[in-house]
């Protein structure tokens, strides 16, 4: 029984799983990053139009990081650079991924899937499902155990302490919204390449539920994945529901948990202290 | 002489107060021209006329007062969603959540006029005080986590927003479902809790018409929130606990106090724009029945810059371009994700220009 939720589950889980770390990177610089969804559902539409074009599926990723990291960068010059409001800038970048794709929507032929590798017992699963827990522990390292991920955080803490040290905020921060564009692109293509083709709005909503999964997971690449896990594993059980309970309560489920950690009813979550903050 | 500096005085003022406008008034009108522009120059990289672009838009929206009718029903819900969010804002407070209030405000009116069978002049007060005390409900929760633990309310009403679809389609799926239909929607409410067409009235418009009362309830709200906002106690707590919650405590305002309630009527004022469809429209609910007004709200409560006068002008512009869609998308075969990145567009050129301006100022 518990088998049979493998599958479904790493489904759900993969693609939250690289958004939640994209989201992470960004706050963690101080960046809030509502535009997870948009990033999310332009590298599907990137995926699916790239891997159309050439026939190659490493080309539909390449395409679609690429369009998740031009996003990015218009979420990064106007918070970083034009210090616009971060939550809006979020908000009008998923506005306006949802007006590209739907106003180039590409054919609905199918497209292939990235190359799956066998695991024993359980079954094969797209090379990314692999990749997820390797840059996990990569992100981790990266950001706890190196300088980098030391001036990365540094420039989330403080508005100042980059400063002090001659070094530019802004650059960091740069980095940070570009890598959380890599990253949640890199989990929207895995929804296209799983499916193999490309409808209106297939994000569906997951950017939001990894937002919530940073949140829980404490603005932590490892507690993050695993609050990715964990609703992965609940929105499995939608599937394969046995108690009647319905579906769109276990749908809430990630948004209820998200506003009991967040009144600190579960162990308290605190956000970087300058997320959001630009010195004036 | 004293006439002539009194002239002087009034005259020096004036200036200002024109400088000030303008001042209010550029970025909004640079990022309606930017978004016109740029609609026009996708035209002509799709090897078409921008010119018929513009007056498909204008015969679309303009042409004749069933055109002007459609512009203004369209704006309705815009205005309501836009008034919701610069209450908020004014408030210093983000809701993004008129788009999960305005369905579950949807649903209570649906309820009540179902289930109740009373003469018009009780039933339609009734659903519509229960749809915003409804809506008003659903944003005082976030309001209520952020007074008391300090929880963001923008990731609150965001969460809140799934809860509410997740409800309302759990209510009209499984629960109150039409008997014997596919589409996932609620039986009809009584005639007696339908707020009328206005064709019945204004004669020049056809019957066709789908502008109804809820525009004039929209109207009346721009003008009470200008009065509330500006002339009333309540309106200057919360513009002071908005721009400076410290000061505010210390002249012995409770600023969470204030997060609550502004939060619950912003809520309450988004929930008018789900009665709008059901009482005014559909008569029913429908599961999904809201193209993103909430979130179109934001838009619109950004280039109205929070004022009820200019979020009432910046729902009518959006109003028509939503009626104007479709007859673009018909007749240019121009899909309507153009409008759509268009808006992004837009928005973020718009805080941009806000971000700057405060960055050169403070």
């Amino acid at each position: 029984m518990i088998l049979d939720l493998i599958p479904s589950t790493l489904r759900m889980t993969i693609p939250l799983g690289f958004a939640a770390l994209g989201g992470i990177y960004s706050e963690r610089s101080g960046i809030i990053n509502i535009a997870l969804e948009g990033m999310m559902l332009i590298g599907a539409y990137g995926y699916v139009v790239g891997a159309q074009a050439s026939g190659s599926a490493w080309i539909g990723l390449s395409v679609g990081i690429g369009l998740g990291v031009v996003i990015a960068l218009l979420h990064a010059i106007a918070t970083i650079t034009f210090h616009a409001e971060q939550i809006v800038t979020g908000i009008a970048i998923n506005i306006l991924a949802l007006g590209i794709t739907e106003y180039l929507i590409p054919t609905t032929d199918r497209v292939p899937g990235l190359p799956e590798l066998e695991l024993p017992f359980i079954g094969s699963y797209s090379v990314l499902v692999y990749l997820l827990p390797v840059l996990m522990v990569t992100s981790h390292i990266l950001l706890f155990k190196t300088p980098w991920g030391l001036r990365l955080r540094a420039a989330g803490e403080s508005t100042e302490a980059l400063k002090t040290l001659s070094l530019s905020r802004a650059k960091w921060q740069y980095f940070g919204v570009l890598l959380s564009g890599v990253f949640a692109a890199t989990g929207g293509c895995f929804l296209t390449s799983e499916v193999h083709y490309f409808t209106e709005g297939i994000s569906a909503g997951r950017g939001y539920v990894a937002l919530a999964a940073v949140i829980f997971g404490k603005w932590h690449p490892l507690y993050g994945v695993a609050a990715c896990f964990l609703f992965g594993f609940a929105s499995s059980l939608e599937l394969a529901n046995q108690w009647q309970i319905p579906d769109q309560l276990i749908k809430s489920f990630p948004h209820i948990l998200t506003m009991v950690v967040l009144a600190g009813f579960v162990g308290r979550s605190r956000p970087p202290a300058a997320l959001g903050k630009m010195e004036s | 002489m004293n006439i002539r500096q009194s002239f002087i005085t009034f005259f020096n003022s004036l200036i200002l107060q024109i400088r000030q406008l303008i001042r209010n008034l550029l970025p909004p009108l640079l990022a309606i021209c930017g978004f016109f522009l740029l609609c026009g120059i996708v035209l002509i990289l799709r090897s078409q006329n921008p010119w018929e672009f513009y007056t498909t838009i204008f015969i679309s929206g303009f042409s004749s007062f069933d055109e002007v009718g459609s512009v203004l029903f369209n704006a309705t819900p815009l205005i309501f969603t836009g008034l919701a969010v610069a209450v908020g804002y004014k408030g210093g407070l983000f809701n993004i959540g008129c788009e999960g209030q305005l369905y579950v405000a949807a649903f209570a009116a649906t309820w009540i006029g179902m289930h109740l069978s009373l003469p018009s002049v009780l039933l339609v007060p009734l659903c519509i005080g229960t749809a915003m005390i409804t809506g008003a409900f659903w944003g005082a929760v976030p309001g209520y986590l952020k007074a008391k633990f300090g929880a963001h309310e923008v990731i609150n009403t965001i969460m809140m927003n799934f809860i509410a679809f997740a409800l309302t389609n759990f209510l009209v799926t499984s629960v109150y479902r039409e008997p014997n239909q596919m589409i996932p929607q609620t039986s009809q409410i009584h005639d007696a809790a339908h707020l009328p067409r206005l064709a019945g009235i204004l004669t020049f418009l056809p019957q066709s018409n789908l502008l109804n009362a809820s525009f004039l309830l929209a109207c009346a709200c721009v003008i009470s929130c200008y009065i509330f906002l500006k002339y009333t106690r309540w309106g200057y707590e919360l513009r002071l606990v908005g721009n400076a919650p410290e000061v505010a405590e210390y002249g012995g305002i409770n600023p969470r106090a204030v997060t609550v309630w502004v939060m619950a009527l912003s809520g309450a004022i988004a929930g008018l724009a789900g009665v709008a469809d059901v009482m005014g429209y559909r008569y029913r609910f429908l599961d999904g029945f809201s193209s993103g007004w909430g979130f179109t709200g934001i838009a619109v409560a950004l280039l109205g810059r929070n004022h009820p006068f200019g979020v009432f002008a910046a729902a009518l512009l959006f109003g028509l371009l939503n009626k104007v869609a479709l007859d673009i998308e018909l007749i240019l075969e121009v899909p309507r994700g153009l409008f759509l990145a268009g808006q992004g567009l837009l928005i973020i050129g718009l805080v941009c220009m806000e971000g700057i301006s405060k960055r050169n100022n403070g």
